[in-house]
């Protein structure tokens, strides 16, 4: 065991797979907590979507992907904010809008220019190469202001989580909280998407957020217990997938769904 | 003086105008109902006068000079500042939060961006909680409290962003007839040591048990004025006869005598033979019953 464990941190991409991917589970289980609350589940779903055209899109033209993938994502999660508030299309009909119209676009640029390759491949899936020496800093960076805006504006966001409109009547500016949040998500969603896949992301968001409110009633108990456990559950799923040689992203999400299953039923113990 | 201005006030809702041409103005220390049956725009109305809703037409102008008007200017500082205890939304009611912590985001009202909860916030927070009674759920889960439970601790939030003026959307709402009169009196307490309190109500003779002034809405205002004035308006009586076992029922009124018929039909021995509802209803119930007894046939 302990020479396996060994073995693992011999491997520099496995560090770095093993650091970004840490901070990344901490980002999203953070940020879970207050999307699962406002109903904003599937917003992460959609623009992991989002983040498969453009990255598609930025394959096939040969530009960087983190480039190009961050500032559309979050110009995306901005766009589904707005289409939120519009009464005429509903936020999950956006949602679905959005992320079926970007995986299309993606898709068929890559059919018409390189083809469905490895890349591409990963880009759906995960993998745990994915994270190389520039994009280490980058991720670990954008991680470390995610976690600093999220403690900064923490009663701020539990504010607009609980009662948006008791927010705004009392002056305070919800729609740039609400802006943050989904700043700080579209930023988490790009930086996860490679190691984890595209498809599989927004499980780190909603599986930790959910888990820990079957057992805790308090909201930052709700929000530690997720961090905690996201990056727990994070640690066993990539050196399970190293001992078994699975796909991280996958590994990690079976391993959020056991943690979920425990967690469900010591909630109703408590009870 | 003054503290809230409304002048010729109109708001829609996706092209359906909810309120229209409404004005009156709010002073210092008043208790405001606004009355109107559903539908009849009172928290449209009153969700305009907090800048959540854009109004089509007129001005909601606060004392201090700041308006609500076509782009609510978040840069006025607001000499009066507003609490609010809005209608509870579902997801609210299973929300993991403690009491302390949903009653503390009460206090970021107004305040200069500091990241973190002062001493102060947390005095306040205690001291708002110990006035309405439930400081010994401090710790407790908000979704584990009762309706009753819950409706303090959103109006203990509310306490904590103002000592001015505080906007409540049928606060009593769902609460049992025991809950509802400790409401009330909290609320006139909270009325009486200087609070303007505007609130939203079903519950005519609450309204003219506390309060002192009165809007009644239809869509347009019907009536706004002195809860003395009000009690002696047509509108009001013919309000009232519709409470059942109240003692304003007039003859005349065609609300009140088609109540009474409803009434008629929950109890046998005041059936009419001259009523065709009533004849028709029997006739039913003889039907039902040859039916049933053929089916056992």
């Amino acid at each position: 065991m302990f020479r396996v464990i060994a073995e693992i941190f011999f491997y520099p991409f496995m560090v770095r797979a093993i650091v970004c991917g840490i901070l990344i589970s901490l980002c999203a289980a953070v940020m879970g907590v207050s999307l699962v609350l406002k109903r904003y589940s599937m917003i992460g779903d959609g623009l992991s979507h989002v983040g498969f055209g453009a990255l598609a899109v930025a394959t096939a033209f040969n530009w960087a992907p983190m480039a190009v993938s961050i500032p559309v994502v979050i110009i995306a999660a901005f766009f589904l904010l707005r289409l939120n508030e519009n009464t005429r299309i509903k936020g999950d009909a956006a949602i679905a809008l959005i992320s079926t119209g970007a995986l299309a676009i993606g898709i068929l640029v890559v059919s018409l220019t390189t083809g469905v390759n490895i890349d591409i491949y990963n880009y759906m899936f995960g993998s745990i190469l994915a994270i190389d020496k520039e994009n280490l800093w980058l991720s670990v960076i954008l991680c470390v202001v995610v976690i600093v805006l999220f403690v900064l504006f923490y009663n701020r966001i539990f504010a607009v989580t609980f009662d948006e409109n008791f927010a705004k009547a009392t002056q305070m500016r919800s729609g740039i909280y609400n802006m943050l949040i989904a700043l700080l998500t579209a930023v988490t969603i790009v930086l996860g998407m490679r190691l984890m896949g595209a498809l599989l992301i927004s499980a780190l968001i909603i599986f930790p957020a959910l888990s820990s409110m079957r057992v805790f009633k308090n909201y930052k108990k709700v929000t530690i217990c997720a961090a905690i456990l996201a990056v727990v559950c994070f640690v066993i799923g990539i050196f399970l997938s190293y001992i078994i040689a699975t796909p991280v992203g996958a590994t990690v999400v079976v391993i959020n769904i056991i943690a979920f299953i425990i967690f469900y039923i010591v909630g109703k113990l408590k009870k | 003086m003054s503290i809230i201005d409304c002048k010729n006030l109109s708001v829609s809702y996706e092209g359906k105008t909810i309120v229209s041409d409404v004005s009156f103005s709010i002073n210092a220390g008043d208790y405001l109902c606004i009355l109107g049956e559903n539908g009849s725009g009172k928290t449209t109305l009153m969700k305009t006068l907090l800048g959540l809703k854009k109004p089509d037409k007129g001005q909601v102008l606060f004392g201090d000079g700041c308006s609500v008007g076509k782009s609510a200017d978040a840069s006025c500082k607001r000499v009066h500042k507003i609490g609010y205890l809005p209608q509870q939304t579902n997801f609210q009611k299973d929300f993991p939060a403690t009491v302390m912590e949903i009653v503390l985001s009460g206090t970021l009202n107004g305040k200069a961006f500091k990241p973190f909860y002062t001493k102060e916030d947390k005095k306040k927070a205690l001291s708002a909680m110990e006035s309405l009674g439930i400081s010994d759920l401090k710790k407790a889960s908000y979704m584990e409290l009762s309706g009753g439970q819950q409706q303090r601790v959103l109006l203990a939030r509310a306490l904590c962003s103002t000592q001015d003026i505080l906007f409540l959307d049928e606060p009593v709402a769902g609460l049992d007839p025991k809950v509802t009169l400790d409401m009330y009196e909290i609320i006139r307490t909270l009325n009486e040591i200087g609070i303007t309190i505007v609130m939203i109500s079903h519950d005519i003779e609450a309204a003219l048990e506390y309060s002192n002034h009165v809007l009644h809405l239809n869509k347009d205002m019907d009536f706004f004025g002195t809860t003395e004035e009000y009690r002696h308006t047509e509108l009001c009586e013919h309000y009232l006869c519709h409470i059942p076992g109240h003692l304003h029922h007039d003859d005349n009124c065609e609300i009140c005598n088609e109540q009474e018929h409803l009434l008629g039909h929950t109890h046998a021995h005041m059936h009419d033979h001259d009523c065709e509802i009533c004849e028709e209803e029997a006739h039913e119930a003889e039907v039902m019953a040859a039916g049933q007894e053929e089916n056992h046939v």
